[in-house]
């Protein structure tokens, strides 16, 4: 439950809300990253960076390198899939088919 | 090495199990007498099991399961409640997917489902905003379930709703904090207890402090750990380390994720959302106090206990555990699941009977997944 998963911030969705679209292994998903906000509270400095996602939440910045490979071993063991799907099961639970 | 293959540096895992085995024989720890360490958060037990940890370490060193899954600790009123709240017909309840399987006294979330209450399972609570926002006219509630990791979550979402004005969003608020059953824990004199592996999420949130008491009042090693099988493993060899010497310190092994100092930012946020409830039921332990989140007057409009008279001081508290069902005493380490008669047999992953079989961070499911007992596939006689 409290795990998470690194991913990139690839987009600034909704600057006010603190909204980002990120993304992990192909799949894109709208977090919240009101947790990394930069001290001069301009998001898009985020752009590009990594951040471990937990619950739709950016919870903490992590180096490029090091998201990389925590990514490639929790993908080796099966452990990021079932986040992806977590993840994907939310944007079905929108739609009312869950 | 059977397990190598799946670690990130085969070989720093192999480094550390030789320290960890040498420092192991220089205490003089054996399997009659062996150190025992606490890993605190179920993801950490479901690592043990996973990666074969228990077993790759000395037999001087014994892992002891800590309360941190949320789900297995979840009292049955309470999902009960959940039932309650999910079965009115303007609710939409909405939880993270772990919560769904958890039995209460009458059904579980996914038997209410299927008898036709409206419930979802979302990814985020922002997925649950989300659904107040598209549905204006039902009433939609979040299970909000989960340690400090999450808490932000839920209070930061509480905080979005109030400045858009939604009216039609609450949450049932169930969260818990860390520290206070493992001063239970610690002052329980059945409990042995030699040092602590620290949640390493929880701690990206709060930071260290928190845990300063356990070396302070008890004397007692903490090192805050990450998930993967080299991390877990530099914890322990840390936590023997300080034991070896004498010492008792907080100490931050997962770095590279977790500041010292937590996270501010949602420090704050659950600080203007959320107070201490006078204490709170762990299933297992009991009431716990000073151990419950629940939501601040301000927000009230926000919290499904008030909106919908459902919750603590509503209902008697007392809730019999299933006949057979030892999920305390494998929460505060008295015995270990193969040793509860249920195991296996009446408690299974597919139709639990405690909690700890529910989630795979529950030390019976790990242990029943992984830790190569299947009593149920064991010839019969």
């Amino acid at each position: 439950m409290c795990l998470g998963i690194p991913a990139q911030i690839v987009s600034i969705s909704d600057a006010t809300k603190k909204l980002a679209m990120v993304e992990v292994s192909g799949v894109q998903r709208e977090v919240n990253v009101a947790c990394i906000m930069p001290e001069s509270g301009d998001a898009d400095e985020l752009l590009g960076a990594w951040a471990l996602i937990h619950v739709g939440f950016a919870m903490s910045r992590i180096n490029e390198e090091e998201a990389k490979k925590t990514l490639e071993i929790l993908i080796q063991l099966g452990e990021a899939q079932a986040e992806i799907e977590a993840m994907r099961h939310g944007q079905a639970a929108l739609e009312g088919s869950s | 090495m059977k397990y190598a293959d799946e670690f990130r540096d085969p070989e720093a895992v192999n480094t550390v199990l030789s320290e960890i085995e040498r420092i192991i024989d220089e205490i003089g720890a054996t399997a009659d007498q062996p150190i025992h360490i606490m890993e605190i958060c179920g993801g950490h037990t479901h690592a043990i099991f996973r990666y074969g940890l228990d077993k790759l370490t000395p037999e001087g060193l014994e892992f002891i399961h800590g309360p941190g899954c949320p789900v297995c600790v979840l009292p049955m009123a309470r999902v009960d409640e959940c039932v309650e709240l999910a079965e009115r017909p303007e609710v939409i309840f909405t939880t993270f997917g772990d919560a769904v399987r958890v039995p209460g006294t009458k059904k579980s979330l996914l038997q209410a489902k299927a008898d036709g209450a409206d419930i979802r399972i979302v990814y985020s609570p922002l997925d649950a905003l989300e659904l107040a926002r598209q549905n204006p006219d039902r009433e939609v509630v979040f299970f909000a379930l989960g340690f400090e990791t999450t808490t932000p979550s839920t209070a930061l979402c509480v905080q979005q709703a109030a400045q858009e004005k939604i009216s039609n969003f609450s949450l049932f608020c169930n969260h818990i904090t860390v520290p206070p059953p493992i001063k239970v824990l610690l002052d329980d004199p059945y409990m042995k207890l030699d040092g602590f592996v620290g949640p390493g999420h929880v701690s990206m949130v709060i930071g260290l402090e928190p845990y300063e008491f356990i070396a302070r009042d008890y004397n007692k090693p903490i090192i805050v750990a990450g998930f993967e099988p080299v991390d877990l493993l530099q914890s322990v060899m840390m936590v023997l380390e300080q034991i070896k010497s004498g010492q008792a310190k907080v100490e931050n092994q997962y770095a590279r994720i977790v500041p010292d100092q937590g996270n501010p930012v949602s420090i704050a946020a659950c600080e203007d959302v959320y107070e201490r409830r006078e204490s709170f039921e762990w299933r297992g332990l009991g009431e716990i106090d000073e151990s419950g989140l629940k939501i601040r007057e301000k927000y009230a409009s926000f919290d499904a206990e008030r909106k919908f008279g459902i919750g603590y001081g509503q209902a008697s508290r007392v809730v019999e555990e299933p006949e057979g069902c030892r999920c305390g005493d494998v929460m505060t380490g008295r015995i270990k699941p193969i040793q509860c008669e249920q195991f296996g047999k009446g408690c299974t992953p597919e139709r639990p009977l405690g909690a700890l079989m529910v989630s795979s961070e529950g030390a019976c499911a790990a242990y029943y997944q992984y830790g190569g007992v299947r009593p149920d596939l064991e010839p019969a006689v």
